[in-house]
């Protein structure tokens, strides 16, 4: 089996708008701040088992404002 | 309405009240995405329509060229104030000044911040119990009948039981308010008479409503308007004003265009109707999906300073007509943009704008869309239209069913089959 590579989630604040569609499809992946605007949950990185989750909300960010790394 | 001269040509004189435009908007953007992505029009002192994702991302973006200090493309006659008139504001023609939607940066962000947290997900989520109750009791008038006007009788009711709530306004004042936005938002497109009475009537009623909380308080969103500061300031008097009109005006008829285009869709695709029943789980992939496909709301902008967007320029002063829906049935970012798959997983749409301006009350919208639908499948599961020609469609900045007939398909028997599983 493949190994897995350990993913990273970064919100960049400066385009998200609080759409909060991250917020809606990965919940332990994303939070939000008292306006609603998003960050990831810790430093980013994304659990095993998270990394679909990871790339729905990085393609429904309307505002393109999430990337899914490498970590 | 007034009769307008036939358009000859969508690409270089369309006309967005004309009727095709109203009752079939999705096959004229999509011909003019192909053959005139940004097409132009003499009418309303001239008006820009980009039709391709890119060009409307584009402009939602350049706040710099594109202004928010108009976002309707209305007749409006150029006015001179006379002495007769009101002057509310003047020397301007029948605007709707309602911060934040209609500020530019940098005035635009601390009105916007200082309503943020009343529509984050976790202050709307403690609204849909009340939410849910509303429904309820609409669908509990019509559920025995053989049908419904599901736009009249259903989804016009149920923002307006909601902002009533949330405004502290009381619910038998909804009439009035579908009443405005009718004058404000449909007949105010056209003439400018109903507009302004419109608009002298919301003000009169807020202004009392704003006197009463000074002096009584309360635990609503005119008095957290009347708590908050900005810069350490209270909200002028017109601030408060402007903000009331925008919160009533943006959370009724938006919100209900969108649950009467989804019952609309379903009426008429069994499958999808099917689906949501036994895989109730797709719920919030169709709601987004339906978001997509039938976005209601088409907002606007004044160019502010002359520029080039998609290869075409933009004239000073004239407006564009920033169609989050046309975005949305852009092929070139949505696969099989102009069919309805409501377990689409991927989808970036626009259908709440873009950049600065994203709705505010985008949460608060998707819950009501959600709970809606449910409360409405849970008891009518089976509908479909009486007749697609009676259905009527809204025009001007948002657009959805104001008349929507259904017939009901199950009957009594089998639904207390159903009710007794």
């Amino acid at each position: 089996m493949p190994e897995q590579k350990v993913l990273q989630v970064v919100v960049d604040p400066a385009l998200c708008q609080g759409h909060n569609r991250c917020k809606a499809i990965a919940p332990k992946l994303f939070e939000l701040d008292e306006f609603g605007h998003a960050h990831a949950v810790g430093d980013g990185t994304v659990p095993a088992g998270l990394e679909d989750k990871a790339r729905l909300a990085e393609a429904n960010c309307p505002e393109f404002a999430i990337k899914v790394m490498q970590a | 309405m007034t009769d307008r001269p036939p358009v000859l040509d969508w690409t270089t004189d369309f006309d967005h009240l004309d009727p095709r435009w109203v009752t079939e908007p999705h096959q004229i953007w999509d011909e003019l995405r192909r053959q005139c992505p940004i097409a132009h029009t003499e009418r309303y002192g001239g008006v820009y329509f980009p039709s391709r994702y890119a060009d409307i991302r584009a402009i939602a973006y350049d706040t710099e060229h594109f202004s928010s200090r108009r976002v309707v493309v209305r007749e409006m006659p150029p006015r001179a104030p006379s002495g007769s008139e009101k002057k509310k504001s003047p020397g301007a023609q029948s605007t709707l000044a309602s911060p934040p939607i209609t500020s530019d940066p940098p005035h635009h962000r601390p009105s916007r911040m200082l309503l943020l947290p009343a529509f984050t997900p976790d202050a709307i989520s403690r609204l849909e119990p009340k939410t849910r109750k509303i429904c309820r009791g609409l669908i509990d008038r019509f559920a025995s009948d053989d049908g419904c006007d599901a736009a009249a009788d259903y989804a016009q009711h149920v923002p307006i039981a909601v902002i009533a709530h949330m405004l502290g306004l009381p619910e038998e004042d909804g009439e009035r308010f579908r009443r405005w936005i009718q004058l404000l938002l449909h007949d105010g497109i056209a003439e400018d008479v109903s507009f302004r009475k419109a608009l002298d009537e919301m003000d009169d009623y807020f202004r009392q409503h704003i006197a009463q909380r000074r002096s009584a308080g309360g635990e609503d969103l005119i008095t957290f308007l009347l708590k908050a500061r900005m810069a350490d300031q209270p909200l002028s008097d017109e601030h408060i004003l402007g903000t009331l009109r925008l919160l009533l005006i943006a959370g009724i008829d938006t919100t209900w265009s969108a649950i009467g285009s989804c019952l609309w869709h379903l009426a008429q695709h069994r499958d999808d109707r099917c689906r949501l029943l036994s895989e109730p789980a797709l719920m919030p992939t169709a709601v987004e999906e339906f978001l997509r496909a039938y976005a209601p709301v088409t907002m606007a902008r004044q160019v502010a300073k002359e520029t080039t967007v998609g290869g075409c320029p933009f004239k000073e002063r004239e407006m564009v007509l920033l169609s989050f829906p046309a975005a949305n049935r852009d092929p070139e970012v949505f696969p099989q943009a102009d069919r309805v798959v409501i377990d689409r997983t991927e989808n970036r749409h626009a259908a709440f704008g873009l950049g600065i301006h994203r709705c505010i009350g985008s949460n608060l919208a998707r819950m009501e869309i959600t709970v809606a639908l449910e409360e409405w499948l849970a008891r009518i599961p089976d509908f479909e239209l009486t007749d697609p020609a009676s259905v009527i469609w809204s025009h001007g900045p948002v657009r959805g069913p104001r008349k929507l007939p259904l017939v009901f398909k199950l009957t009594w028997e089998l639904r207390s089959l159903l009710d007794a599983r």
